[in-house]
């Protein structure tokens, strides 16, 4: 399913927080979205998955827009790993994944065999069917993060957005998750924080400081060190790897950056 | 296979309310034995159809006694308890949080301003017998749409800031209620005031249940069929938006449906507190936060309970009898205690 976006702009208090962003996703290419701190990413991905409603500009899937689909029918389509805390609430591993399978069911639905294998299909998908009885409060970041994934296959929309999630992970679970997340063939939208990730795991990159698009492009036309001083303010060196053929960024911090180029 | 285990809980709970509304009604000071409570419900129940009934080898006390003060007041218990369990889950399920409960948040005072406002100046006249629940409905709304306000749904809301709008609204209603009560020129209006800020099920006629019965009956199927977007609700506005479901709507019908059932239940019995909070909390315990199996647990659990503790409140101070939100207020007060030192990482005050 291809995701599009065109001209996209959100203003809070006179601001623009996101301004005229125009991108777009091809069925199974895993996008990344990267750029500092506050640069918009959140807020253009919550456009996006429909819960911010653009000051202007327009969101489609498949030349649909988001908009004008309910939000039923566009969770069949598209699903969410957003930053939101999941609550104090104690849900077994089981039922957090079979909330995947919401959008699916109608008014007063019972549980369908058709949803307990979607469910139990998603669980073994991402490996976690043996903590299927565990509560999702005790499991670990990595574990939580499988969890909510599986929720997403359960839901069976064909685009996945991701706000960070490989967030507060350590390394080894950082890759596992965007292995995993890669393997999905689905078409994928993340915004990521670590750019040796984003370089290694996304087919192209967009980036973005302070609300516009400044650089897309795939990851050796997007990492350069120009563009990392210009937009991080960080003077960093970027090799290509013999084994991986992917960039490898360093960052020399104790070097002064100067002003950009 | 959990659900298995969820429909064995069920019918155990469902023998254990059968049993309970049967003691119940047989214990008291004048003891009645099971045997009796049932021959004279069984020849109620074929009057009710137009048949003969048997004639009665009871006294016409024990009929009195059985058929028009314990088994009304028992059945009220039960159908409040229940209300107030769901009201409850329902409250919990729109602030998100789970220390969320009528009484604690004001909405119960709301309630009693209102109800009390119909006695005190006649308000609602138009609704005829209706009147005092219309009021208690509308007072009930209005606590609970004002702690939303100060809480700030909009926002994250903190628990902290949820409790505490909570205890002003209450405290500021209450104000309200006795200010009402004590300026009012109605002598029997002092006593009525009382009993609905403290909470009570005596004096139930048969003529109560109906409304409170029927109330229950549709909110709880209502809120069972949305089952799925309540438990979605609990992950969070935008976890449930992307899962396709309408939270802003969803929340606005459980407002009015937190309201509506609290409205209704302070009307026949008073501000009864801490069932909301103390039964979902143990049916979370007992089977996790699923609102499959939230909902009828805590009805049920809540209906058992509440018929208990009035048995208590009827019973254990003889020849004192005390209304039965003085008994929720002694152990609800602790168990609040209880929730907030647990591990330090009580659900809900990660504020």
């Amino acid at each position: 399913m291809r995701l599009e976006t065109d001209g996209l702009r959100w203003e809070k208090a006179a601001r623009r927080i996101v301004d005229e962003v125009s991108l777009h996703v091809a069925p199974g290419e895993f996008v990344g979205l990267i750029g500092p701190n506050g640069s918009g990413k959140s807020s253009l991905l919550r456009m996006i998955y429909r819960v911010l409603r653009p000051s202007a500009g327009w969101v489609a899937l498949d030349g649909q827009s988001v908009w004008r689909l309910s939000a039923r029918e566009n969770a069949r389509r598209m699903a969410v790993l957003a930053q939101e805390n999941d609550g104090e609430f104690d849900f077994s591993v089981r039922e957090m994944v079979s909330m995947g399978r919401t959008p699916h069911q109608a008014f007063l639905a019972q549980e369908h065999a058709e949803d307990r294998q979607a469910v139990a299909a998603a669980l073994l998908r991402v490996g976690v069917a043996h903590l299927a009885e565990r509560s999702f409060l005790t499991l670990s970041g990595g574990e939580k993060q499988r969890v909510l994934i599986a929720r997403a296959l359960a839901q069976e929309a064909r685009v996945l957005v991701l706000d960070e999630p490989t967030n507060h992970l350590d390394v080894y679970h950082q890759f596992e998750i965007m292995t995993l997340i890669r393997g999905l063939k689905v078409s994928v939208i993340a915004a990521l924080h670590e750019l040796n990730l984003a370089a290694h795991y996304c087919d192209r990159l967009y980036l973005i400081d302070a609300g516009r698009l400044v650089a897309h492009g795939p990851p050796v036309e997007v990492l350069t060190p120009g563009i990392i001083r210009a937009v991080y303010r960080v003077r960093a060196e970027v090799a290509l790897h013999p084994v991986t053929r992917k960039p490898g960024i360093h960052f020399l911090p104790d070097e002064a950056a100067g002003p950009p180029a | 296979m959990p659900s298995r285990r969820l429909v064995l809980l069920l019918m155990f709970l469902c023998l254990l309310l059968l049993a309970s509304i049967n003691l119940a009604i047989t214990l008291g000071p004048v003891e009645i034995s099971s045997a009796t409570t049932w021959r004279i419900a069984y020849s109620e129940a074929l009057r009710l159809f137009g048949l003969d009934s048997p004639v009665g080898e009871w006294t016409v006390a024990q009929y009195n006694i059985v058929w028009r003060i314990r088994f009304p007041r028992v059945l009220l218990a039960a159908l409040v308890g229940s209300a107030l369990a769901v009201v409850g889950v329902t409250m919990q399920a729109m602030v998100r949080n789970p220390l969320a409960d009528p009484y604690l948040l004001g909405v119960s005072s709301g309630a009693s301003v209102g109800a009390v406002s119909v006695l005190a100046w006649g308000a609602f006249a138009f609704a005829g017998g209706h009147a005092l629940s219309l009021g208690a409905f509308l007072g009930a709304a209005l606590a609970c749409a004002l702690v939303y306000r100060v809480a700030g749904i909009h926002g994250h809301l903190s628990a902290a800031r949820l409790i505490l709008g909570g205890v002003a609204v209450g405290y500021f209603l209450s104000g309200l209620t006795s200010l009402m009560t004590l300026t009012s020129d109605q002598r029997e209006l002092a006593r009525s005031a009382l009993s609905w800020m403290l909470g009570s099920v005596a004096g139930a006629q048969w003529s109560h249940l109906g409304l409170p019965s029927l109330a229950l009956l549709v909110c709880a199927l209502g809120l069972f069929s949305q089952s799925r977007a309540l438990d979605a609700l609990l992950l969070g506005d935008e976890t449930a938006a992307t899962l396709g479901v309408d939270a802003v709507r969803i929340r606005r019908a459980l407002f009015l449906i937190a309201s509506f059932l609290t409205g209704i239940m302070v009307a026949v019995s008073g501000a009864i507190g801490f069932i909301g909070l103390m039964v979902p909390h143990a049916a979370r315990m007992l089977i996790g936060s699923g609102h499959r199996r939230v909902l009828p647990v805590s009805a049920l659990v809540g209906a058992i309970f509440l018929i208990w503790v009035d048995v208590v409140a009827r019973i254990a101070f003889q020849p004192v009898e005390v209304p039965v939100g003085v008994i929720t207020a002694l152990l609800g007060g602790p168990f609040f205690v209880w929730l907030l030192c647990r591990h330090g990482r009580t659900p809900g005050m990660r504020a």
